[in-house]
């Protein structure tokens, strides 16, 4: 970030909603991380925690739209404080948005709980650590303001996107064999689903620490991935 | 009586400056029609990348001196032809002091010395043959403090195209006061009242007549020096509003404080920092993305 601002209670707000943004991202990384451990232990009571703790997350997003606003009309930001506090607004959104499919992820671990497991879990928790890695990755270069790592998390979309890609015909192939597997395959094709999903939003988060810090949109072009 | 801003094209002194905007400088020159009618209509929202509009004004290089202190430092700026262009900046930048130099009110400064090279729709408005009341008839000025002539409202705004021969009759110098007034927004609140004194008007009152004071000369540019630093916030909305309206005929350069005030209404703005300019862009660009830390701190408030 350049230097202070002349009214220092100004950087104080930039630094509150800064540290919102983080709080809500480590109870998001924490939603994500128990609803896997209940789908892979098969642990009801843990799902239901995940469910619940969804209240909170929410909470703080309302939070961070009202400390937003309160900048918005009384500091009128400019410039790299006005991309700031947008993207606040809008990278809480994604937050929001992962922790409603941890929450859906919990809700798919009871009812997988409660069905004979299909198969030993391998792309799963693959698909789950690399999801993980980029929401970590994503919030620390928020906080760290690092463009380098959130572009970095930003090209390991390709790869979660191959895993679904994956496991989605791994589960057809067992839905195929027996039927009676299809109703926790089509859980586990929701769980990927979410997963995948949850890597977008790592992503449109990564987008917005780039046009925060630069002003500008991290390049689309495919072929500039690699 | 043609003004000699309006006359025909003489040809121009050539620019003596070896920059590399000459050249755009002189384009334009060659393509701005003296004689073209204000175009009404035009002032829709200017893209953000909008093809370089033709400038009205240029500035190149200008330096400028209060007897040994360097005020300006080497400004090259282009003033877009019905477009507004802001010109921020710290107090002490520089950014009065370069707008006078547009209509030449340095002049009656004491002391003040000048380099460089300012055109208005091609032609040096230091030129020797240049006469200077007609310039500023052709570049007008609203102040930061609303200066109304101790006179009633209509001969406020009689007096310029009185001096200016440019009524031929009562009926004709009659419609010129409405259409001004008309034009500032303000006929409606004074039209029953046009004998009492301008200055019995409100403050936000007072700045509209004195913009349709600039204005009943028809000039190419208004200068506007911090014109709603001493009005409230409903006047300064209605001068703001004003503006607006105003590009579609005029071509306006406005100083402000209020950096808010110069990302409404303004599609230029202009950086200054210590006599220079320290950067030029579109104002979407200015305030959302600047492109160098200066303008950045200088925006954000970070400036110590």
């Amino acid at each position: 970030m350049p230097k202070e601002h002349i009214v220092s209670a100004y950087d104080t707000d930039i630094e509150n909603l800064t540290r919102q943004i983080i709080e809500m991202g480590g109870l998001v990384e924490h939603q994500l991380a128990q609803c896997i451990k209940a789908l892979t232990l098969r642990d009801i009571d843990l799902a239901t925690r995940v469910m619940d703790g969804d209240d909170k997350v929410d909470q703080l997003e309302e939070e961070i739209d009202k400390a937003a606003i309160r900048i918005l009309a009384t500091r009128q930001p400019m410039a790299v404080d006005l991309r700031l506090v947008a993207m606040a607004l809008k990278i809480s959104n994604d937050l929001e948005r992962m922790a409603d499919y941890a929450t859906n992820i919990a809700r798919r671990a009871v009812s997988l709980a409660d069905t004979p497991p299909v198969k030993p879990l391998y792309t799963i928790p693959l698909m789950s650590e690399l999801a993980q890695s980029m929401v970590a990755d994503v919030l620390d270069a928020y906080a760290q303001r690092d463009t380098t790592k959130a572009v970095a998390a930003w090209h390991r979309d390709k790869q979660l996107d191959e895993m679904y890609t994956g496991l989605f015909r791994e589960l057809v192939t067992y839905m195929l064999e027996d039927p009676r597997n299809i109703t926790a395959c089509i859980d586990l094709m929701f769980c990927a689903k979410h997963l995948e999903r949850i890597g977008d939003h790592a992503c449109n988060i990564a987008e917005k620490i780039h046009y925060m810090m630069h002003g500008q949109r991290i390049n689309r072009m495919p072929q500039a991935a690699e | 009586m043609v003004s000699p801003m309006n006359a025909p094209q003489q040809t121009p002194r050539p620019a003596q400056t070896g920059s590399a905007q000459t050249s755009s400088a002189q384009t334009g020159l060659v393509q701005t029609g003296l004689a073209e009618p204000a175009r009404a209509g035009f002032g829709a929202p200017a893209p953000a990348a909008s093809p370089v509009p033709e400038p009205r004004m240029t500035a190149r290089n200008v330096n400028l001196w209060y007897g040994q202190k360097q005020a300006l430092f080497e400004v090259s700026l282009d003033i877009p032809k019905h477009q507004v262009t802001a010109l921020i900046g710290p107090s002490g930048c520089g950014k009065s002091t370069f707008l006078r130099c547009l209509n030449r009110m340095n002049d009656t400064i004491e002391g003040v010395r000048m380099e460089g090279d300012i055109r208005l729709d091609g032609r040096d408005i230091y030129d020797r043959s240049i006469d200077v009341v007609e310039l500023r008839q052709a570049v007008g000025m609203v102040f930061q403090k609303p200066n109304p002539f101790p006179k009633s409202i209509y001969d406020n705004i009689a007096y310029g195209p009185r001096i200016h021969g440019l009524a031929q009759d009562k009926a004709e110098l009659d419609e010129i006061v409405e259409n001004s007034l008309k034009g500032a927004g303000l006929w409606t609140e004074v039209q029953d009242r046009l004998d009492t004194p301008g200055n019995s008007l409100s403050g936000g009152q007072q700045q509209r007549l004195c913009i349709a004071r600039a204005i009943a000369v028809s000039p190419e540019v208004i200068l506007m020096d911090e014109p709603c630093s001493a009005l409230d916030p409903i006047a300064t909305a209605h001068i703001e509003e004003l503006i607006d309206a105003l590009r579609a005929n005029f071509t306006i350069a406005i100083v402000t404080h209020n950096m808010q005030q110069a990302a409404r209404v303004s599609q230029k703005t202009a950086f200054f920092h210590l006599g220079k300019l320290i950067e030029h862009d579109d104002t979407e660009q200015i305030f959302t993305n600047p492109r160098q830390s200066m303008t950045q701190d200088y925006i954000t408030g970070r400036f110590g």
